[in-house]
């Protein structure tokens, strides 16, 4: 067995089908993510990227027709929503919402604590808190003003991916999938999340990185490319694959996969 | 000024307004308090008037969404005042700011100088009894000068019933450059002890000076359940550069009803937080109705309704923009649950020449439930043409994303539900600049999301 071998499968997705509305997304999509590994998951619009990353985080709207979903062995598709975030998976959202009425930081800290609640940690009070988030405030650049304000309300659409990526930092995931979390971010805020969530690999967590664009993956080396069309995953391969994409674009997959 | 008129013979109006009519002469033949004839005159022209105006009808656009026939077809009485003994110990829990500050409680309608305080307020600030103002030397120039002055008894039946039976009430003075350091807590009880259901009419006139600056809470409560009425009338006088923050906050009894207006002027450069939080009374309409006068006014109009049972509060405000260079940002969020009924009418009146006028809107209506109704709507009439105007309304149940969301983070459903609709409340008293009435507040409307949600539970 080789070194991958060793390492047990964090998330092993299996023929999984999910329809939204009535209609069918995905069609099918088998995947294997184990801890220490960064995957990319590219494709065109409406191939299901976003279907795949909701459907993990529990998205009431979308329903699994067939297959399974294992998250370190316990069956995800059977947990709801808060409960796979207290296990450890964590799903940024491509279009964050705003919460009005609720700062930053008593959201951060009720998420938080729901977790360590779950873990049979203590609760953190409000001073304990903010001394852990100062780091984690400093990594993606931002100042305590963030905090005081309501969750996403008024935010700039590069402050909200920021937002999320603050959140992933604070909640500590052992699975993050980031759906299109670099769509719309100017280059220095690409760069600040590109570079948090580098910072935040470990060889026993595992990052998902939903993507349309080759950019993000020039700042986060992956370890496995996917492009996933009309909601399978038609073809995987190692960091090169990006740059194929890149270069070629993706109507040679879907053709490549249409004969096949 | 128009002319006032006579109250007409009994025998030309319906048996409804009949009755008013009747008991203002008996009323007005009992003394009514000794008041100076400038006040007789103003209130023989408001039982006229009253007369004419009747009690409005659904039919009424103004009036659309809310039938004040229950009030119509209650025989009340007036309170007698001051009979029921009310303790120190009593009042102590309704305060808003508890005992510690400076208060002027009313006790169905009467001043209770036995449980006021002036406690930290300067020599030269009035703090009391209208009453007293009116029958003293000095405080009658300054309440001849102003009440009744602002608040449109012609076109209101009921701040025109309010000012007809005028008799008590707050007054209060805040001279020139004098800053209070504490909130000043106006603290209207209902008694509800009575054999049948009475009604109170109390007057408050409030008067800061230029330069000045206070915090005022107008607050209503009851000590026991009941039907009763409390049709109130407030005038806020903001005079040029004076900064005044002005909360008003509404918990009668879930069995009466509360009919009321507030009316504030506001000079140069002055600016006006106007708080409205309504909790409480099976009917209540609260009109506001605000009047920037003078170039660089700002006003923050800030309001929240928490509805449940089958409570109705009907607001409606009108914001009138009469000079060049102002600001007014209002905000309505509306909680309705079981089977409430939120109304909201928001009406911006920007004059001619009033150039450069800043005015902001927003009315949100949150549904607990499938039988909570919300009704918004905003009425813009725009008659200058350098204005920035924006308005815009809500009204639907908790977003199923948001709820998602934050259960993406760990947060059980039901926590996410309290927390989004306790964010609606919060964005409302996130606007209040005095941290110890927010804060209390903030108590005030947790206990009662927390009730509520337990009730839903049940």
């Amino acid at each position: 067995m080789g070194e991958r071998g060793r390492k047990h499968a964090m998330l092993e997705i299996k023929n999984l089908h999910a329809s939204v509305e009535g209609r069918e997304i995905l069609r099918g999509v088998d995947l294997t993510v184990r801890a220490g590994e960064v995957h990319a998951i590219m494709g065109p619009n409406g191939s299901g990227k976003s279907t795949l990353a909701q459907v993990l985080g529990g998205h009431p709207a979308y329903t699994v027709a067939e297959g399974s979903v294992l998250f370190e062995g316990k069956d995800l598709l059977a947990m709801k929503p808060e409960d796979r975030a207290r296990e450890g998976v964590f799903v940024a959202f491509q279009y964050p919402v705003a919460i009005r009425g609720i700062t930053n930081a008593y959201f951060l800290r009720s998420a938080v604590n729901a977790i360590r609640k779950h873990r049979g940690e203590e609760e953190l009070g409000p001073v304990e808190f903010m001394d852990r988030l100062e780091d984690k405030l400093r990594v993606i650049g931002w100042d305590s003003s963030y905090l005081s304000r309501p969750v996403n309300e008024g935010f700039s659409g590069g402050e909200k991916k920021r937002n999320e990526i603050l959140q992933m930092a604070v909640l500590e995931p052992k699975l993050a999938i980031l759906d299109e979390t670099d769509s719309g971010l100017d280059i220095d805020a690409l760069k600040t999340v590109a570079h948090t969530v580098d910072k935040l690999r470990r060889p026993d967590n595992a990052t998902v990185l939903v993507t349309h664009y080759y950019r993000i993956l020039t700042h986060i080396a992956p370890d496995f490319v996917h492009v996933l069309s009309d909601g399978r995953i038609v073809k995987s391969g190692g960091k090169d694959l990006a740059l194929e994409l890149e270069e070629k674009g993706y109507d040679w997959i879907r053709e490549g996969a249409a004969v096949a | 000024m128009t002319p006032l008129g006579k109250a007409p013979d009994v025998s030309d109006v319906p048996d409804v307004i009949n009755r008013y009519v009747a008991d203002f002469r008996a009323f007005a033949a009992n003394g009514a308090g000794g008041a100076p004839s400038w006040l007789k005159e103003i209130r023989e022209g408001a039982i006229a008037r009253f007369a004419q105006l009747g009690f409005p009808t659904t039919k009424q656009e103004a009036w659309r969404f809310t039938s004040v026939a229950p009030i119509a077809e209650t025989r009340f009485v007036r309170a007698p005042g001051s009979e029921v003994p009310v303790s120190e110990s009593q009042v102590a829990p309704l305060l808003l700011r508890g005992a510690a500050g400076p208060r002027a409680v009313f006790v169905d309608g009467r001043h209770a100088p036995a449980l006021s305080s002036r406690v930290g307020l300067p020599q030269a600030v009035e703090a009391g009894s209208l009453a007293a103002a009116l029958q003293a030397g000095g405080g009658s120039e300054l309440a001849r000068a102003h009440l009744a002055r602002h608040a449109t008894w012609r076109e209101s039946p009921f701040a025109a019933l309010n000012t007809a039976f005028l008799l008590d009430g707050a007054f209060v003075h805040i001279p020139a450059g004098i800053a209070l350091e504490q909130p000043l807590e106006l603290l209207f009880i209902s008694t509800g002890q009575s054999l049948g259901p009475t009604v109170t009419h109390p007057r408050s006139l409030v008067v800061v000076d230029r330069g000045a600056e206070a915090a005022v809470i107008e607050h209503y409560v009851s000590l026991a359940r009941g039907v009763y009425w409390t049709n109130a009338v407030a005038e806020v006088v903001v005079d040029d550069e004076a900064r005044v923050e002005y909360y008003r906050v509404q918990g009668e009894s879930r069995d009466a009803y509360h009919v009321a207006t507030t009316h504030s002027r506001q000079g140069r450069d002055s600016y006006l937080g106007l708080h409205v939080v309504t909790l409480g009374a099976a009917l209540a309409r609260h009109d506001v109705h605000t009047v920037l006068d003078g170039t660089g006014a700002e006003l923050i109009l800030n309001g929240l309704y928490l509805l449940g049972g089958t409570q109705h509060a009907d607001h409606h405000t009108l914001i009138e923009h009469a000079r060049p260079h102002c600001a007014s940002h209002e905000f309505f969020n509306g909680v309705l649950d079981e089977r409430a009924h939120g109304v909201f009418t928001g009406r911006i009146i920007v004059r001619p020449g009033a150039q450069r006028t800043d005015s902001k809107q927003t009315n949100n209506n949150l549904l607990l439930s499938t039988e909570a109704r919300a009704d918004s709507q905003p009425q813009l009439e725009i008659y200058a043409d350098d204005v920035k105007c924006t308005h815009g309304s809500t009204v639907g149940p908790l977003d199923q994303t948001a709820l998602y969301y934050l259960r993406s983070r760990g947060l059980s459903a039901e926590t996410a539900q309290s927390l989004l609709t306790y964010g609606f409340a919060a964005e409302i008293l996130g606007r209040m600049r005095r941290a110890e009435v927010r804060e209390r507040l903030d108590q005030v409307v947790r206990d009662r999301l927390e009730s509520g949600a337990a009730a839903r539970a049940a």
